[in-house]
């Protein structure tokens, strides 16, 4: 296996296998992402029309919110006894380091996600059993983006002191255009409309998100 | 003897603040060379030079004739750090710990080379535990385990006694003279100038980001080091 992929995998499989023991990001993930959606309960009438217009701007700010809480910790769990510095010492591609972490934090979130939909099932009765096989992948290409930009600048806020403050503030901006086409990719598939543009464009959005970070994300972890 | 530290007229500054200041120095192949020196002097700072953490702002460095601006992962294959933090993750087993470090440096015969490593530091019955159940000795140990597994050639040490017990300062002053036994070099930070001397070839005294002093650790007693530190770092 090249040296490359084993560092990646070594990342993900460290940081899934840490975040399985302790269940520290997630469970306050789920618990945030929940108490938006019954919010939002309040305000739209479960069932009504307008749920299939408002249900995919819900699901998507479950998603970022409760994301960006999970994100601050991604690299937290690196300052622990200066892992980080342990990780910087090693001969690694800092590419890899990179993919490793996103691609954890990538998985956190579809299982994130994977517990928001029925919410919106039990909580908004979005009807969204047939439309589910075709909202897999404008799904996966928004949080995609979304774990790209929100690994980089998870790192990039480790020594801040408004951590929790800065990475929203670096983060939504950048995620906009992508977060565009994730809500209506996901709003055309409730309506029964073609989503191919808008799945070019996150497409699109989520190659120069996953360059550009893999070409910064080595200056990041210098001192 | 070959010369595997070369530290060439490197200064480091932090903005207005300069914390090395024209330092040069070689340790030879096989040397234990020790750095004293009070808060602040730029210990860590030289140390991280060294370790390609961060680069000089003039001068060069040279590891095993290398020079760590232009080639710092080939460097960071043939260092071993170790500091007061462990470096290591609390809620993975001592055995996942090495085999996390051993894929990133990727490491072949892993196994083996675990097994080898959990055996000199006496760890090898609680490989299994995670190791937030260790006591601070039994972590550093698993540091030094972390340190070697690579089979590096220059060990680089920030203050490894510090928070550690008699008995583990004991169980690493040992470990590092057998280090030096297979030949490797070792660049220690301390403060503590007994043990430092004990275990250095050469010594140096650093303050205000400037080498002070540079000598043979064999031709001076802990009295007289002790008298000369106190000299050299009183402004």
């Amino acid at each position: 296996m090249p040296i490359f992929l084993t560092q990646t995998l070594a990342i993900l499989q460290k940081d899934l296998k840490t975040e399985w023991r302790t269940r520290e990001r997630l469970s306050a993930m789920a618990f945030f992402a929940l108490l938006i959606v019954i919010i939002f309960n309040f305000i739209y009438e479960p069932g009504s029309p307008i749920i299939k217009t408002v249900a995919p701007g819900i699901f998507w700010i479950a998603t970022a919110f409760a994301g960006l809480l999970g994100l601050s910790r991604s690299f937290a769990i690196e300052q622990q006894n200066d892992c980080l510095m342990g990780l910087r010492l090693t001969p690694a591609d800092p590419g890899a380091i990179f993919l490793g972490k996103m691609l954890g934090n990538t998985l956190t979130m579809l299982i994130l996600q994977a517990l928001i939909l029925p919410t919106l099932v039990i909580f908004l009765n979005l009807q969204i059993a047939q439309a589910l096989p075709r909202l897999i992948l404008p799904i996966l290409l928004g949080t995609l983006g979304f774990a790209t930009i929100g690994t980089l600048f998870s790192a990039m806020s480790l020594n801040t002191r408004l951590r929790e403050a800065f990475l929203p503030l670096l983060t939504l901006p950048i995620f906009i255009p992508a977060l565009l086409a994730a809500i209506e990719s996901f709003r055309a598939v409730l309506e029964g409309s073609e989503i191919t543009d808008w799945l070019v464009l996150s497409s699109a959005f989520v190659a120069l998100y996953i360059a550009a970070c893999l070409l910064l994300f080595e200056y990041v972890l210098e001192d | 003897m070959n010369t595997v530290i070369d530290i060439q007229n490197t200064t480091r500054r932090f903005g207005h603040i300069t914390a090395l200041q024209d330092i040069n120095l070689t340790v030879p192949t096989g040397c234990i060379f020790a750095l004293f020196g009070p808060n602040g002097a730029g210990k860590t700072t030289l140390l991280r030079l060294i370790a390609t953490l961060a680069k000089p702002s003039s001068g060069d460095i040279w590891i095993s004739g290398i020079d760590t601006r232009r080639n710092p992962h080939e460097i960071r294959k043939n260092i071993g750090f170790i500091s007061h933090q462990t470096m290591l993750y609390d809620d993975l087993t001592a055995r996942e710990n090495l085999a996390f470090y051993g894929r990133m440096y990727g490491l072949q015969n892993l196994n083996t080379r675990i097994e080898k490593v959990l055996l000199t530091v006496g760890l090898k019955n609680r490989q299994r535990d995670r190791i937030h159940k260790y006591s601070r000795g039994m972590k550093q140990r698993l540091a030094i385990a972390r340190a070697i597994l690579h089979h590096p050639s220059i060990l680089l040490l920030d203050e490894p006694f510090t928070g550690l017990d008699t008995s583990a300062q004991s169980i690493l002053a040992n470990m590092i003279t057998t280090l030096k036994a297979e030949g490797r070099t070792i660049f220690l930070v301390t403060h503590d100038l007994a043990r430092g001397l004990a275990l250095a070839d050469r010594f140096g005294i650093l303050f205000q980001g400037q080498l002070v002093h540079e000598a043979s650790a064999k031709d001076i007693s802990e009295s007289a080091l002790q008298t000369l530190y106190e000299n050299k770092t009183t402004e």
